[in-house]
């Protein structure tokens, strides 16, 4: 049946096209989580030519989010645009102020395909009612446990913390000194370099907050209950200490947790199948702990397609993105990566059931979506992003108390945001 | 007709340095004057707005203060270790030119490398110099992840980057000095302190104002390894001025902002240049 289908999709390619004609695509695609991802891409894109010997599709790795949006709308203003692009489903706003981008409703995608994927994961992509990003490389925030280090301490290995004050609790247990008494491992790790507003929307979430509103143009960083979200988080650090005070590296916190210095991580569901393959130890996956509620951001990638393009080529990249978001195709890149696989009926393809059933831990990140909360996005989404990084990583360095840092980056957000009520 | 055949021997190098150098300060500088256009808002003359946000905005502060601290941290210390590891490479010693190698590698290697070996020096617990001061007892240190002491870990790294690459131009210098001074020196009984401080050092003074040129530039145009260490953070504890640039043209959009920026930091390293080539030179003693 899915093989039909695909062939149906390419018969409607082939009859778009003009005979012998060859269509050809180009993409920059982000990567920002462990393992060779480039070589699954490639495969993918592979397999698709093979199915439609008509298009040719180069994939352009393009570094992280922020390149990957800096190549691509770089080529757009030489003349030389992509079709379309994996880029941050928080670039949105960007790319509409930009007028680089097509809605999916408006080039023949339909209804039913649009309707199939997590609704949680297409908030990010959609304005004003209509579709702009089709979920791809998408994410939440897990929780990783070291099991070892749970028994180690005398608790329970199978059971995660469940709430703020369980987490501190277990943390100071997990807290190891060795003879000299030096710290060697740390109860939890939240990283707060690379993504710390995307952290921080967990904790707010969890507190019962969310930091925007759906048209991007309001915050609510100066609410009570997000200002102590931001407490608790410095918390962990200066009160509990149970988490290195200071900010902890995004890049280099998977080695802690693999390397068994933190017994608990926060980080990307993508991380996943990178932490399977170099942990030595048995590790458990859960939701994040609740405050309020449970709660995470989604994040990741999503597709785009740009205006710039033919008719014909938005046929062809339409095709691309429908193949490449099947179910079968979604299975194979959420085992490959650990990412959310976009769509319930990817759970049913018997491949990622198979795989499930034998790593429980990969359905963790899809059971949160019905926490789940949109990224951070708004307009000028660099700037009020900025403010409210520079906020957190200024309460857990101790630079300035949580209500203050967080009410300076409300007063500048409101600033940024007022031209576009 | 002479003047033609001059002109049109200059022309090659004349229409680089115009189309990738001349006409995008000029256009950077005209930039500036103007508020950043988008699809919907389109880009209109503002006159000096642009600056005088510049002067209301606490980061650019910042990291102009940064950048101060980072030139001071980096450039006479490189220098300084420069002279003494060329003055050690250029004397008579077993694997000479294995060791001028050694401490050549450094520039070698590409700042983004550099950049992602030294995240694993300084990474707290896993990281090699937590791993060798937990040999002293000493305890974990988040070296990046506090504003106090990550500008010192750039400062430290961007010196190793540095060092090697200075030393050649000195290396190059004392080889080029007459041995005759030397051996003048020593049937004078001079000692080699006062032999360097008099003659040597006073002789490397051109290659020292050419060195001392580059490192102010470089302080002001290292920016790559901000990005794999630390983005600048934590709140900004570590943003220079370029790094800034960069994320107000190309995170925030904001070209105007940016062209603002990068007209100052133009101007800066022009009157730096002027600085050095006006007063120093004339202390600088050429043969």
């Amino acid at each position: 049946m899915k093989r039909l289908i695909g062939i149906a999709l390419a018969a409607l390619v082939v009859a778009a096209t003009p005979a012998l004609a060859l269509t050809e695509l180009t993409f920059y695609y982000p990567i920002a989580v462990g393992g060779p991802l480039t070589k699954v891409v490639d495969n993918l894109v592979a397999g698709f030519e093979k199915e439609h010997p008509d298009v040719r599709v180069h994939a352009i790795y393009a570094g992280n989010y922020d390149d990957a949006r800096i190549k691509a709308l770089a080529a757009l203003r030489a003349g030389q645009p992509a079709q379309m692009s994996v880029l941050f489903s928080i670039d949105l706003y960007e790319l509409l102020e930009q007028d680089a981008i097509v809605a999916f409703d408006d080039i023949g995608a339909d209804k039913t395909w649009l309707q199939s994927f997590y609704p949680a994961l297409m908030a990010n992509g959609t304005y004003k009612g209509k579709v702009y990003g089709i979920p791809f490389q998408r994410s939440t925030i897990v929780m990783y446990w070291n099991k070892d280090a749970f028994k180690e301490a005398g608790l329970d290995p199978e059971k995660a913390p469940a709430t703020w004050d369980e987490m501190a609790k277990m943390a100071a247990k997990l807290v190891k000194k060795d003879a000299g008494g030096n710290l060697a491992r740390w109860g939890v790790m939240v990283p707060s370099t690379g993504y710390a507003y995307w952290m921080f929307q967990a904790f707010a979430r969890e507190n019962g907050q969310d930091l925007m509103n759906r048209d991007g143009n309001q915050t609510n960083f100066a609410n009570p209950e997000v200002i102590s979200a931001l407490q608790y988080w410095r918390d962990l650090g200066a009160k509990y200490k149970v988490m290195p005070e200071g900010t902890v590296e995004w890049g280099t916190l998977r080695q802690n947790f693999t390397e068994g210095k933190t017994a608990i991580m926060w980080h990307t569901t993508g991380n996943l199948t990178a932490v399977k393959e170099s942990a030595k130890f048995p590790f458990g996956v859960a939701m994040l702990p609740a405050s309020k509620q449970r709660g995470s951001p989604t994040g990741g990638g999503n597709w785009y397609i740009f205006k710039k393009s033919t008719p014909a080529e938005r046929k062809a990249a339409l095709a691309f993105i429908q193949w490449i978001t099947s179910p079968e195709r979604t299975a194979e890149w959420s085992i490959a990566t650990g990412y959310v696989a976009t769509r319930a009926d990817a759970y049913e393809t018997p491949k990622l059931k198979e795989y499930v059933t034998g790593f429980p831990q990969a359905a963790v990140a899809r059971d949160q979506l019905k926490f789940a909360t949109p990224e951070l996005s708004t307009f000028q989404t660099g700037r009020v992003r900025k403010a409210l990084d520079d906020a957190i990583q200024a309460a857990l360095t101790g630079g300035k108390a949580p209500a203050e840092a967080l009410k300076a980056a409300q007063q500048e957000a409101e600033r940024l945001l007022k031209p576009y009520r | 007709m002479r003047h033609v055949y001059g002109w049109l021997l200059l022309t090659p190098a004349a229409i680089l340095l115009v189309a990738f150098t001349h006409y995008p300060a000029v256009a950077t500088l005209a930039e500036s004057f103007f508020s950043t256009g988008t699809a919907v808002r389109p880009s209109r003359f503002v006159g000096l707005g642009n600056y005088a946000a510049l002067l209301g905005d606490p980061i650019f502060t910042q990291v102009l203060l940064n950048n101060f601290w980072f030139a001071l941290g980096t450039i006479p210390t490189s220098i300084a270790l420069a002279m003494l590891m060329a003055a050690w490479v250029n004397g008579a010693l077993p694997g000479r030119a294995l060791v001028r190698l050694a401490y050549f590698t450094p520039t070698v290697l590409p700042m983004i490398a550099v950049a992602n070996l030294w995240l694993y020096f300084y990474t707290p617990q896993i990281g090699l110099l937590d791993k060798v001061t937990a040999l002293f007892g000493a305890g974990s240190h988040n070296w990046l992840g506090n504003p106090d002491t990550v500008m010192g870990c750039l400062v430290a790294m961007t010196i190793w980057k540095e060092a090697g690459f200075f030393m050649i131009f000195y290396l190059a210098a004392l080889q080029a000095l007459p041995p005759e001074l030397g051996e003048a020196a020593r049937i004078e009984g001079a000692s080699r302190w006062y032999f360097f401080r008099r003659v040597t050092f006073p002789l490397l003074m051109p290659t020292t104002l050419f060195v001392l040129v580059n490192a102010t530039i470089n302080s002001f145009k290292l920016v790559d390894h901000l990005f794999i260490l630390t983005k600048g953070g934590p709140d900004n504890a570590s943003n220079l001025l370029l790094y800034y640039i960069y994320q107000t043209a190309f995170s925030f959009f904001d070209t105007s902002y940016a062209a603002t920026l990068t007209v100052v930091l133009l101007a800066l390293l022009g009157a730096f240049a002027l600085v050095q080539f006006q007063l120093i030179e004339r202390r600088v003693h050429y043969r």
